[in-house]
């Protein structure tokens, strides 16, 4: 996974509220199989929009979204299109649980930030004025002010790393899964006789 | 383990933290996965390369149902019917291909058993109270109408899972939505999950897992629970929970992956430990009136636009927060509908009664009492009933069930999504009126331009038989 630690530079405002996953990438295109190449997709029903923002000449890495930003579906298909069109930072006043934690999944962040902070930011944004994120120090810059935000230190470090968590579970803890089946099946063996 | 007390949600938790991080990261074991065509494609293929196996293939069910067409899957000599659409073809093959390859059941196309994966767990007993269930699917919440504690989890996730069993997840917080009182008559479980979602909003329930209590769900149907958990992820949260009990047990009981013997006894005297203890402390407690609610429907593109069949359209400027009255335009804009307007002067084009809220038996009968006898208006082009699974047909099929919706003038499919999220044929065309018994009435959800009302399975068969949208009150007395 690619690492992330800093992004820098104008971003998109796009304020509309519940853009569900739907919106972000339409049911019809889950058929395509990949997981590259998908920013042909996003936003597909929308992309006619007169004054859409996001289009696949897309050159910023910064979006700042409206609240409740990629509730609805599992579809890990919406950060794969929105990674591919080189956005690496969501930030809105809140996301659908699942989006939010698929985009760690791909080396993007979301920040959740409160309800004036992100109007100031849609602002910033829309005057093409430049934002500053910095994982590290978990601060989101711009027009002067410096907004800090939350994130599990777990998430972040392993996002500032490009850590892939399949690989640190099999890597670090294969023995505590076995440890815990084994003390699973002495006290649920019903979990384990169970024919499916 | 502390001897506070502790909700259900935290004893769930609790029992399947492999390890535990100082910042609150839990390494969660995963009791339970369901596997569908869509979701698990790269997943499978990112294993091979990697060539990883399946830790635990026996704790994993693969059955195929987003893209599945809805028409006969078996032609008069028997033979399978190929798959028009090759894209959901060769989806459906690797499923069917991976599944074997990987050392997963699989519960194929023609199998009686095969169904949409919220309908077939619970079915086959294969999700069980008291586990961690998760699917490529956010309706996986369903199963928290059993009490178990089950999410939906991307791609990355879903193979995550099949190479480790577990999920490095946060803890979320805990809200009660108790519902007391008695509920109207022609009220039903759709209709108080679309009360709860109306109340709380679409954003309502973001980082919470639900847990449903009081007299109306303890009195609640198992069936009628998995709808209403089913609609979890509608108000924000990933997870709803309803406590198993006596019902819960009497509905599992005997299905064939669930437990046998005296490991059927140790399981019921865990799952009934695992009730919210007295004294328990909710972050959130949602208290909501059981009389207040009416038979409910959409009118908007977020399933928070809740009103009741006997309401109008709302005005946009009626909502306070300028944010939610310029979306509320949009919506009406989208759906076609003018403020103002009496929701039972609606009328509507297409009628889906199926999906993994409202595909089960008692849907299916409670949509037939409706239609028993009628017939859908002629101003209605197509009105399908798509059963939630193969079992649940052949059920519906021994109560006659079949012949009362065909008689009516209903198409009678075969199990799977179908018209719920527009991944096969069956699709709203755009601009045509859909009451649906679906989960989601987003823009474009059941097509492009397609316009949803979210109803139960009563109130969509009166919106067929009426030729718009309607109070099933009118349709079906009280004393019938």
């Amino acid at each position: 996974m690619k690492p992330l630690s800093t992004v820098t530079g104008q971003a998109i405002s796009l304020r509309e509220a519940d853009v569900d996953t739907d919106i972000i990438y339409p049911a019809r295109f889950l058929l395509v199989t990949e997981k590259k190449g998908l920013g042909a997709y996003a936003f597909a029903d929308r992309r006619a929009t007169p004054g859409f923002p996001i289009g696949e000449d897309n050159d910023r890495g910064i979006l700042i979204a409206g609240p409740n930003f990629g509730c609805g579906s599992s579809r890990e298909q919406a950060p794969w299109a929105i990674g591919d069109l080189g956005i690496r930072v969501v930030i809105a006043e809140s996301f659908g649980e699942i989006f939010y934690g698929n985009c760690f999944r791909n080396g993007m962040l979301p920040i959740r930030l409160d309800a004036a902070q992100v109007a100031a930011l849609h602002d910033v944004a829309e005057a093409g004025g430049t934002i500053d994120v910095d994982l590290a120090a978990r601060t989101v810059s711009a027009a002067g002010d410096v907004l800090p935000f939350d994130i599990a230190d777990d998430r972040r470090e392993a996002l500032l790393n490009g850590w892939n968590d399949t690989l640190r579970i099999l890597a670090l803890h294969q023995d505590d899964v076995s440890r815990f089946e084994a003390a699973q099946r002495r006290a649920a063996p019903w979990l384990w006789t169970a024919r499916i | 383990m502390s001897t506070k007390p502790r909700t259900l949600y935290e004893k769930i938790w609790d029992a399947h933290v492999v390890d535990r991080r100082d910042d609150g990261t839990c390494l969660i074991y995963i009791d339970r996965h369901l596997v569908h065509e869509v979701t698990s494609p790269q997943a499978f293929e990112a294993l091979r390369l990697a060539g990883r196996t399946v830790r635990r293939p026996d704790l994993t069910l693969a059955v195929p149902d987003h893209n599945l067409p809805t028409t006969p899957r078996v032609d008069a000599a028997g033979a399978r019917v190929p798959i028009a659409d090759m894209e959901s073809a060769q989806q459906l093959a690797a499923l069917e291909a991976n599944a074997p390859s990987f050392g997963i059941r699989y519960i194929g196309a023609t199998d009686a058993a095969q169904g949409i994966v919220h309908v077939v767990g619970p079915e086959q007993g294969f999700s069980l109270p008291g586990t961690t269930i998760v699917c490529g699917d956010s309706h996986t919440a369903c199963h928290g109408g059993i009490g178990a504690l089950a999410f939906g989890i991307g791609t990355s996730e879903v193979e995550h899972v099949l190479a480790t069993q577990t999920l490095l997840l946060q803890q979320s917080k805990t809200m009660e939505v108790r519902v007391e009182g008695t509920l109207g008559f022609g009220v039903s479980p759709k209709d108080v999950i679309l009360h709860i979602i109306g109340v709380i909003g679409a954003a309502g329930g973001t980082g919470y897992v639900i847990e449903y209590t009081g007299n109306v769900f303890r009195e609640m149907s198992v069936e009628g629970r998995l709808t209403v958990s089913n609609m979890s992820i509608e108000g924000g949260a990933r997870a709803g929970l309803v406590a198993a009990d006596d019902l819960t047990f009497a509905y599992l009981e005997g299905r064939p992956m669930a437990p046998k013997g005296a490991d059927w006894d140790a399981a019921v005297a865990w799952w009934r430990s695992l009730a919210t203890d007295p004294g328990a402390v909710y972050d959130k407690v949602v208290t909501i009136d059981a009389g207040d609610i009416a038979p409910s429907l959409t009118w908007g593109t977020s399933p928070e636009d809740v009103v009741a069949i006997t309401g109008a359209v709302p005005d946009p400027m009626s909502f306070a927060d300028p944010s939610k009255q310029e979306a509320a335009k949009k919506s009406l804009a989208y759906m076609g509908l003018t403020p103002g307007t009496r929701m039972q002067d609606v009328p509507v084009d297409s009628i889906f009664i199926g999906s993994c809220t409202n595909s089960r038996i008692e849907d299916l009968r409670a949509a037939a009492a409706v239609a028993r006898g009628r017939h859908v208006a002629a101003n209605v082009r197509q009105a399908l009933v798509v059963p939630g699974s193969g079992l649940v047909k052949r059920q519906a099929e021994a109560e006659g069930l079949d012949r009362i919706f065909i008689d009516a003038g209903f198409e009678w499919r075969e199990p799977g999504c179908s018209m719920c999220l527009a991944m096969n044929p069956d699709k709203v065309p755009p601009g045509d009126r859909c009451a649906s018994t679906s989960n989601r009435n987003f823009v474009g959800r059941q097509g492009p331009g397609a316009r949803t009302h979210l109803v139960s399975p009563a109130m969509a068969a009166a919106a067929a038989v009426t030729g718009h949208l309607a109070d099933v009150r009118e349709l079906v007395g009280e004393a019938a």
